[in-house]
């Protein structure tokens, strides 16, 4: 859809995009979301690569092989990179927030979700707290509804 | 091994900047396709095929805009194509446009595109969209924030402090006054960047490149078509290219087959490229690098896992002034991605900026006695990797 107008100082025509979508689960993520909604966080493993995955595939991408099958990871598990954001981007959350890729116990690829909990008024320092080898948690919401927002990390309690 | 020789024989070039107002988005192509043809003195008629390099079209607003751009650029009646590998797009158009007249299918091919970032205020968003709905999509993963948490990984591996990263913008910025064509430039300090605002941990304002308009265009010929139009060719000696996974947390940890934060696919395309082109000591033998840097941490993992020094060394060749124009190897005279991101072309600009220092026409940036020049280009979540050996002399 296209409005037109112009700017005061700037000969512009304005435009907007609307669009909307459905997007398809499929198997292999809804089995994922099931598992969310019991508090549960559920990988895929290839016996002939002895690797797990999260998220989970239904193909190990190193044997080109399906999958072998499910594991429950562990909800405690080590930071392998993070960030904590403190610029406002539009449509995005409201600075500032913390994020981490984490590796969960058992599963050889990390996932990446938010880092709550933690004091981020001082950047630097709170920087210091999510180096790469920090252990953290995984922290449930009380309600899952079968997303990936269902969850998020925490650092342990000092 | 191609079955002919290839080289750029035409660059062509606008000015990068926040905005080019007098011109629409087609209009600019046009005018870098027009600069590329005057270069190599070829008309329209001469090109045999147009390879049009083009990322997300959600920046400049109209949805798969090359083909509005067919008619601008004089592909009309010729094999037209696309191509569109994210920020790494620019290269791999030109490594399309390579293989159409390496193949010995077509003499001529110009690549040409352009881009305009600034035409919605909402880039950022454009760039979260890139990643799936179920997984990542909802933790504010955009380029700046991806790359932060590459950057945060390699100063946790090798030790880099943030000033380090501060002079590379410092050294670019400084570069780019000579580069008239670029979007940011000037004398700046350390401590500028340090206090200019915080984005995303280790990253401050100045560690990011700007959003640019703007427009590039290279003309490639056979051998036979640059003996005949050119006198000072740029030969295109080695291509390589590696794509990987686009899960980010696939490559941290004991795992990875590829470390994210080394950027290190760049190992495998880079080691194929000097194959190609016969280059054994990267170092000794490529006098300038134009790499794909938005960000101020992009260079050092790029220059180690390319063989330019060990892991964890760039840093203090870097502080030691290695990296300046006419030192050790001229990294991004042309100020680099850090100073102009125009994201369509960005790749684009990086072949033709080092082009232009092979064929000595890179004015007041132009360092002296250059054989070899190699050019980068890195795209999606740091996943689509390539990079190009130019080289005075065919190998």
């Amino acid at each position: 859809m296209v409005k037109q107008g112009s700017d005061k100082n700037e000969n512009v025509i304005y435009g907007e995009w609307h669009v909307r979508y459905k997007y398809s689960v499929g198997k292999v993520a809804g089995k994922f979301f099931d598992g969310l909604k019991q508090k549960k966080i559920l990988a895929t493993y290839c016996d002939k690569c002895k690797l797990s995955f999260l998220p989970p595939r239904a193909y190990c991408e190193r044997s080109f092989e399906p999958c072998s099958g499910w594991i429950e990871a562990g909800l405690e598990g080590v930071i392998e990179a993070a960030t904590i954001v403190t610029a406002e981007f539009e449509n995005l959350p409201k600075p500032p927030y913390a994020i981490a890729y984490v590796r969960l116990d058992g599963v050889s690829t990390a996932m990446i979700n938010f880092v709550r909990g933690l004091d981020l008024s001082d950047v630097k320092s709170a920087a210091e707290r999510l180096e790469p080898g920090t252990r953290v948690r995984v922290e449930f919401k009380d309600n899952p509804e079968g997303r990936i927002t269902d969850f998020h990390y925490v650092l342990p309690t000092p | 091994m191609p079955k002919n020789r290839v080289a750029v024989i035409g660059v062509g070039e606008t000015v990068f900047k926040n905005n080019i107002v007098d011109k629409t988005y087609v209009e600019l192509a046009q005018q870098a396709a027009k600069a590329a043809l005057d270069d190599a003195g070829l008309t329209p008629d001469d090109i045999d095929a147009v390879v049009f390099s083009m990322a997300p079209t959600q920046f400049m607003g109209v949805n798969d805009v090359d083909k509005w751009a067919v008619d601008l650029v004089w592909a009309s009646g010729k094999p037209f194509m696309r191509v569109h590998t994210g920020g790494a797009t620019g290269g791999s158009a030109l490594h399309a446009g390579y293989a159409h007249v390496a193949s010995g299918m077509y003499r001529t091919v110009l690549v040409v595109g352009a881009d305009r970032v600034t035409e919605t205020p909402d880039a950022q968003h454009v760039l979260n969209l890139i990643w799936d709905l179920f997984y990542e999509h909802d933790f504010a993963l955009n380029t700046v924030t991806m790359t932060a948490l590459a950057t945060q990984r390699y100063m946790h591996r090798y030790g880099t402090t943030e000033e380090q990263f501060a002079r590379v913008v410092v050294r670019s910025r400084k570069n780019a006054l000579k580069n008239p064509y670029a979007h940011l430039k000037g004398n700046i300090t350390v401590d500028d960047v340090m206090k200019s605002p915080r984005m995303s941990w280790p990253y401050k304002l100045f560690d990011i490149c700007p959003r640019s308009a703007g427009a590039a265009a290279v003309v490639l010929a056979n051998e036979e078509v640059t003996k005949s139009h050119c006198s000072r060719p740029a030969f295109i000696n080695g291509i390589g290219g590696r794509t990987s996974t686009v899960f980010m947390g696939d490559r941290v940890g004991p795992f990875a087959d590829a470390e994210l934060s080394d950027e290190a696919e760049f190992v495998s395309a880079g080691k194929e490229a000097y194959a190609q082109s016969g280059i054994t000591n990267p170092m000794k033998e490529i006098q300038v690098v134009e790499l794909y840097d938005p960000f101020s941490s992009t260079q050092f993992p790029q220059l180690e896992s390319l063989g330019f020094c060990e892991r964890g060394q760039a840093q203090n060749l870097s502080d030691e002034g290695a990296f300046e124009m006419g030192a050790l190897l001229s990294v991004n005279p042309s100020g680099g991605t850090l100073c102009s991101n125009p994201i369509g072309v960005t790749g684009l600009v990086r072949v033709a900026d080092a082009a232009l220092q092979v064929m000595g026409k890179a004015g007041e940036g132009q360092v002296a006695g250059v054989q070899n020049a190699l050019s980068t280009a890195i795209g999606g979540s740091v996943q689509f990797v390539n990079c190009t050996i130019l080289g005075a002399d065919y190998i």
